[in-house]
Parts: structure tokens; sequence; C-alpha cells
């Protein structure tokens, strides 16, 4: 029999104005199962909460109703409340007759008899309840941050430094990611590889950090706290751990004409190479589609001249399986290529260059070593013309969106451009100045006033040439003028685009991603650093185009959030969740189809009528949040909610329709 | 208008109200019931709410089992398509309910006695103006008896073959 305990709460006028609250009360001592009912001014306030309590305790109860405000509210408040009085959190049910009801209506006697139809149904629910407990689950508290560009790399300091074990994993030959690529960053000027190298350093020197470069992510199994990754190094070719970066191979290499990468193609490397001469680690691959001993059996000068005998041309990839609790996702962005607009030319004329390009010819370390020159003829250019917004914000071309970070960066590279070539004749066209960052807007002002840079609002129609140079046609829209002008030297601000393999990646990892391939946050204020699969974060462009300060930020956050399920001892699952019935189970599997989660597996067991094995659904209980999709969609009725069973549900369901 | 039957709250001499079920997903319209009554948006008293955690949860057997029991209309409502608090439970619901309004006309429930709604947390006017004009068309719809309206469609079939 049950013994249900009734608590009235007035608000004090909040409900007591419009609901007749010792009626409700009253009529709740004549609901079937309800031992003790009364009604008070604040029940969530302390000697309120110590009625509840006495009343348990005295009148022996095993479930409570408490009618009060809702339970969005207090319903913690009053789980806690039952609890420290010895009954289970889950045997408590909440009635919004206040919200959702003296709120809201006016008529007394219509509001007091909603409010007793409201208690009743939640008398109905509590009866069905049944005590539910939390799981502990054990959790590794180990992280595997994916991609070393500077968001990957601060998130693995920070969660380093807080004591745990991190693994880095980069699939280029070097950590450092696009920043590295950067000559000065904007507005303070600092040289990125400056900044940048001794995080670098950092991270490949903390004990708890153990970085693994040229390797890709293979596999994910698992969940939050216990996930199993498979990781891919890819075979270098040279023995990393005898290698003392001493050069000899990559100066010797007789293949000198393959396109660097990291030049964005505009100079060349050797087949052994090192990305940049900063690289972490300084340990050369081997592009085995370059190398001429790879490709024809021919060579092996790197190997002749290594003093330590490192170059294993045998060498293979290496697949192998690591336990971790977490991962943060930092693989970064890519930079359209300049030919989203064939009106501008890009790869047809060959002074047209996109602004990552520019900044690899600004760079000392770059293919001109530092001098702005013109690809076509190495000669520096009198008349540079930069356009913005080349791309971005074009629904028409599939890039609706700002990639927030040219405005910046092409006010920074026309300060260092006149730095160095003063004479030069500097216009940008542009659409606006984004320059919402610290002393960004003063940094743009700054290139226009102090350096000369003439801006002109308006978008440039047509790229052609004219003899040796590139005749840019455009608009003034602020003079309503048509504009031309002969340029020797364009930068087009292409746009910040997702990986190209990003949606690959989300597929391994469970993650969403949008229509632009950008992997999607569990909420876009609220939750910038998460997604909606339990134990992976985000930081850095991989989910958005951002700048440095913004991605070292996003990359804090992600460490904050690992860090912060690390500090529990073990996990405690949610436990309102699903449960399946594995005696009536078919194994039709339709609610592992439907779960948003995938927290739904399938598993075998021995009939323990029959002993035939047969399959049934089984619930991960660490990822499980309890939505429910699976048990409207079970044709069995044999998977439920619990707290939501449809036993509970109709109960309060069957009351309200009378 | 009065019913016949009696209820806890209604004798034969009191006048119908229209008895409306609303089962609202806890994370969008539950808050944005709630905020309506921050507002203190005033509404028609006729809706009385059970709360699921998603909208997905809800199995077409909980609508008619609240029109068997008595109630003259019923209120789905949840997260709008795209913002599902669990991602993706509200565009099941979105389709199980479509197909299932269908299947309610055809058993001689009419669609105007089952609304679904996609009201967010922030929709507090919404949820009220919902609340409102639900109750106001289904005073006009007058009270739903079962019986004798699954007693015409039974017999609309018969006739149409």
């Amino acid at each position: 029999m049950a013994r249900t305990g009734v608590f009235v709460c007035h608000c004090g006028t909040n409900i007591a104005k419009t609901v007749v609250c010792e009626q409700v009360a009253q009529a709740a001592r004549a609901m079937p199962g309800v031992v003790y009912a009364t009604d008070y001014r604040y029940i969530c306030s302390a000697p309120g909460q110590q009625l509840i309590q006495e009343a348990i305790r005295d009148q022996n109860l095993d479930s409570v109703v408490v009618a009060s405000c809702s339970p969005r509210l207090h319903e913690p408040t009053f789980r806690r409340c039952v609890e420290e009085a010895g009954l289970n959190p889950y045997l408590m049910e909440m009635a919004n007759i206040r919200e959702q009801c003296s709120w809201v209506h006016d008529d007394q006697a219509l509001a007091t008899a909603k409010a007793i139809a409201l208690v009743r149904a939640a008398v109905a629910k509590v009866q069905r309840n049944e005590p539910l407990f939390s799981e502990q689950l054990p959790l590794t508290k180990r992280a595997l941050v994916l991609g070393g560009g500077i968001a990957g790399i601060q998130a693995a300091l920070d969660i380093a430094d807080a004591g745990y074990e991190v693994l880095l994993v980069e699939r280029s030959p070097s950590i450092g990611g696009h920043m590295a690529q950067f000559d000065k960053t904007f507005p303070t000027l600092d040289c990125a590889a400056c900044i940048l190298t001794p995080k670098m350093v950092d991270a490949a020197s903390h004990p708890n950090i153990r970085l693994l470069t040229w390797s890709e992510l293979e596999s994910v199994q698992g969940y939050v706290g216990n996930f199993e990754v498979t990781i891919r190094q890819k075979a270098r070719y040279v023995d990393a751990e005898l290698c003392i970066g001493c050069a000899e191979c990559w100066v010797r290499c007789p293949v000198k004409n393959v396109p660097a990468e990291f030049d964005e193609g505009l100079g060349p490397r050797t087949a052994i190479y090192v990305p940049f001469p900063q690289a972490v680690p300084l340990v050369p691959v081997i592009d085995k589609e370059h190398c001429r001993y790879l490709t024809e059996g021919k060579c092996g000068v790197c190997a002749k001249r290594c003093p330590k005998d490192c170059i294993r041309y045998d060498d293979e990839d290496k697949l192998s399986t690591e336990q971790v609790g977490a991962l943060v996702v930092a693989t970064g962005f890519d930079v359209e290529k300049g030919a989203l607009y064939g009106e501008y030319g890009y790869g047809q004329y060959e002074n047209v260059i996109t602004g990552l390009e520019f900044e690899r010819l600004v760079n000392l370390s770059g293919p001109t070593e530092g001098k702005v020159l013109r690809p076509s003829d190495q000669q520096p250019p009198q008349t540079v013309v930069f356009v913005q917004c080349a791309g971005s914000r074009d629904p028409a071309k599939g890039v609706p969106y700002c990639s927030r970070v040219c405005c910046m960066y092409t006010a920074k590279q026309v300060l260092l451009l006149k730095e160095k070539h003063p004479e030069t004749d500097v216009y940008v066209f542009y659409l606006d100045i984004r320059a919402g960052g610290k002393n960004y807007e003063e940094f743009v002002q700054r290139v226009q006033d102090e350096f000369g840079a003439k801006y002109i609002r308006g978008r440039p129609s047509a790229i052609f040439p004219s003899g040796d140079k590139l005749v840019v046609r455009g608009a003034d829209t602020m003079l309503g003028l048509p504009v031309e002008v002969e340029a020797d030297l364009v930068v087009l601000a292409s746009p910040i685009l997702a990986r190209e393999d990003a949606k690959d990646v989300a597929r391994k990892l469970g993650l969403d991603t949008d229509q632009h391939s950008f992997f999607t946050e569990a909420h876009p204020k609220l939750r910038p650093a998460e997604t909606l699969t339990a134990g992976v974060y985000l930081a850095g462009g991989c989910q958005f185009a951002k700048d440095i300060p913004d991605a070292v930020a996003s990359a804090g956050a992600a460490a904050a959030k690992v860090v912060g399920l690390f500090a529990k001892d073990s996990l405690e699952s949610e436990p309102m969740i699903a449960e399946v019935d594995e005696a009536s189970c078919v194994g039709c599997l339709n609610c592992l189809e439907v779960c948003p989660f995938t927290a739904i597996e399938e598993k075998q067991i021995e009939d323990p009528r029959t002993k035939q094995v047969r399959t049934v659904a089984s619930v991960n209980a660490a990822i499980c949040e309890g939505c429910g999709t699976c048990a409207a969609a079970c044709p069995s009725k044999c998977i439920t909610v619990k707290g939501f069973k449809d036993s509970q549900l109709l109960a309060a369901i069957d009351i309200l329709a009378v | 208008m009065t019913k016949t039957t009696t209820s806890a709250t209604q004798t034969a001499t009191t006048p119908w109200e229209p008895k409306i079920v609303g089962i609202l997903c806890y994370w969008c319209t539950y808050a944005g019931a709630d905020l309506a009554g921050s507002s203190r948006l005033k509404q028609a008293p006729n809706v009385r709410v059970v709360r699921v955690p998603c909208s997905g949860r809800i199995d077409p057997l909980f609508v008619l089992r609240a029109f068997a029991r008595g109630a003259d209309a019923v209120l789905v409502s949840g997260c709008h398509p795209g913002d599902c608090h669990y991602s993706k439970g509200n565009y099941y619901c979105r389709r199980r309910l479509s197909v299932f309004k269908r299947l309610l006309e055809f058993i001689g429930i009419p669609k105007e006695r089952f609304r679904v709604h996609w009201i967010s947390a922030a929709e507090g006017q919404q949820f009220a103006q919902v609340v409102n004009t639900m109750t106001e068309e289904v005073r006009r719809l007058g009270p739903f008896r079962w019986q004798e309206a699954a007693g015409a469609a039974a017999q609309q079939g018969i006739a149409g073959r």
C-alpha cells in the first residue's frame, strides 16, 4: 500500500492568491494512497523542508508530492531534501501549480480545480515511480588531442599542466599548424614563430605529453572515460629515436623540386625533409612519392650521409591502440585556394595569389627570404592590390559566412609590405572592415593613416592582364565611381574553410558537422567547447574560423572541461536513462537506429529458458541521456526510460484526461 | 452544453469546459510555459500538462489514451526541429505524429482536436497564445464523444466502399 505525502506550497501569495491551498491539501487527503497532506507558506525554506523530512519519518512516507513552483526551479532542492530524510530522491514528484497555474489563471475556482488535478496526476505518477540509483563507471584519466596547431598545443599543455597524461596526435611531420606559416601576427605584430616555437618545445618536452607526429587517428571505440583509440603512425623512414636533426640528409638530397606544402607550393623542398627549420620534432620524413630510392631503388645518399645511421627504407606504418578518457578535436582549418571567383584569375595569372601565399612570401623563412616579389618575374611589385571578401559572405559561392580574420590579416599584410617596401602603392578593396577585437580597430586605422594604404569600399568585378600588369576593375561605392587599378601583384583574402576531410573525422568520432563541415558544438553560446558526444571536446579553427586569441581561449575551455571530467574519481551515470527488458526484447534494434547518441549496442545473451544465443539491445549507461526516443520507437515496448515509463506517464494522462 | 459523465471536478450541472491534455517536452515547451508563467501571461485553465524529457518520447499511445479517457483535445509540443535538446528526438516525433494524425482522422478524431506545435523555451508568448486559441477552438467544437465519432467514421468507411 502506498504511503504518499502531499505538500502544498503557498509561496507567500504567489500561489495562495489564486489557488486555495488548504482546499488542494484537503482534496489530496482523499486521494488513493495519500496518508498525509498539508499546506505551508514556503516549502523550499529550511523549516518547509524540515516539515517534509519530519513527515517522511513520522508518517513513514514512501513517496512525496510537492505542489509548488516549476520543477525547473526546485526539483534538485526537493530531491536532496527527501534524500536527506532517507527516501530515494526519485520517489519525489512535483506538481507545477505556480508558473503553469496560479500565475496564469484568474478564476480561483478553476485554478484550484486545475491544481487539484495536477496534484492527483503527480500522486498517481509518484506511486508508480521506482527508486533509482546512479552507476559508478570507470574513468581513464588520459586525454588525446587530435591536431598539433596552436589550439591543440595549448589544450595539451593545459591538460598536462593539470597533471594528466596527454597524447598529441598530428598528421604532418611537425606540430605548429597554420600559425607556423604566418609571419607577424595582428595586432601586436608578434612574430608567429617566435611565440609559437616556445610552446612547441614545451609540448615536446613536457613529461606528461607524448607527441605522435606524422600520425593519424585510425578509429575510436568506446565512450566517455573509456575510449579505445587506434592510431596510425605513418612510415617516416627515419628512426626518430636516433635522429639528432643534423640536416645532413635533407641538405644532400638530390630531389630538390617538390612543391613545398609549407610554402603553399611557392617554393621547393627535398624528398627527405622537415617542413620548416623550427620543426618539432626536428626529425625528417621521406616523401615516398618523390624519393628516388623508394620509387626507383637508386640514390640512397641520405643513408650514406647520416652520421647516426637513422635512415630506414624498410619502415612501415604502425598501428597502436591506446586507452583514453577524453578527446579534444583541434584539427584546424584550410584556406581556400583562391579560385572561387573565376573573374579574379587565380590559377590563370601567376601574380594573383592568396593571403596565405602572401604570408609565405613576406616571411623570412619563405621561398623568397622575406622579399615580396612577383611570382612571374621575381621582381618587387610597384603596386599591390589586396581584395578582401574574395569568396566569403557570398551564398552563391557556398560561403555565406564571414571568415573573421581577413580584414585583420590584410591590414597586417599591408603594414608588413609597406615596412619593407615603403614606396609600394597599396590599395585594399573591401566591403566592410571587421576589426572587433582588442586593439584591432586601432590597428586598421593605423594602417590607413600612418602607412598610407588606400582603402576603397567596393568589390572588384574583374582582374585581367594588361601588358605585364594586372588591371583590377572595381567600384568605389562611397564616391559612386568605377575604379581601375593597374597592379603588379594581387592578393586575395580567400575564405577560411573546414578541412577537406572534416566529415570523415566527424564520422569516426560520432560528431555532427554543419553544412560547411565545421564541427557542431553542444550549444553555440553556452557550450562552445563541448560536443553532443560526451567526452569529446572542440578547440580552435575546426569549430569555426577564429583568430589566434580565440583559438587559444577555446583550447583552454576544452582543457578545462577535460580536467573537470578527470577531477572526479569515477563517472556517475545519470539514473533517468533507458532500460531494456531483455526477456521481451526481440533484437530488432529499432532503438539502436534512432538513438541520437549511439548509446545503444547490440548484445548477445543466452536465453535463460531455451539456452539459445540471441540478440538484444543494450543501453550504455555512460552515454544514454534519457531522451526516450528509443522507448517510443520500440515495437515490443521493452525499452523504456526510468522515471518516464509508459505506466507512469499513462497514469498521469489518465487523471488529466478525465 | 453539459457532459453526461461525471468527473472529479465537474458535475452534471456545471457548464462544460474543454479538457485539453498537454504533453510537453521538458527542455523547450515546458520551459516556454514556465516563461509564460513568470511573465504572467493570462491563459485559459483548460490545458493540463504532463512533462516528458523529449517530444521523441511521445508514443502515439499516449495521445490515444488521453482521448479514450475523456480528453476533448490533445496538445503536443517540443523543441523546434533542428533545436532538439537531444539533437534528433523531435524529428522522430514529427514524423511519427504526422503519420499518426492521418490514423486519428480515419478513426474519427478530427485533426482540429490534436495539435502539434514547436515552441521554444524563449517563446512564452506563443505558448500562451496556443493555449488560449486552442481552448477557444475546442470550445466551439464542443465536447468530444469518442463513441459517436468512431461510429460516424465507421459508417463513413462502410458507405465509402
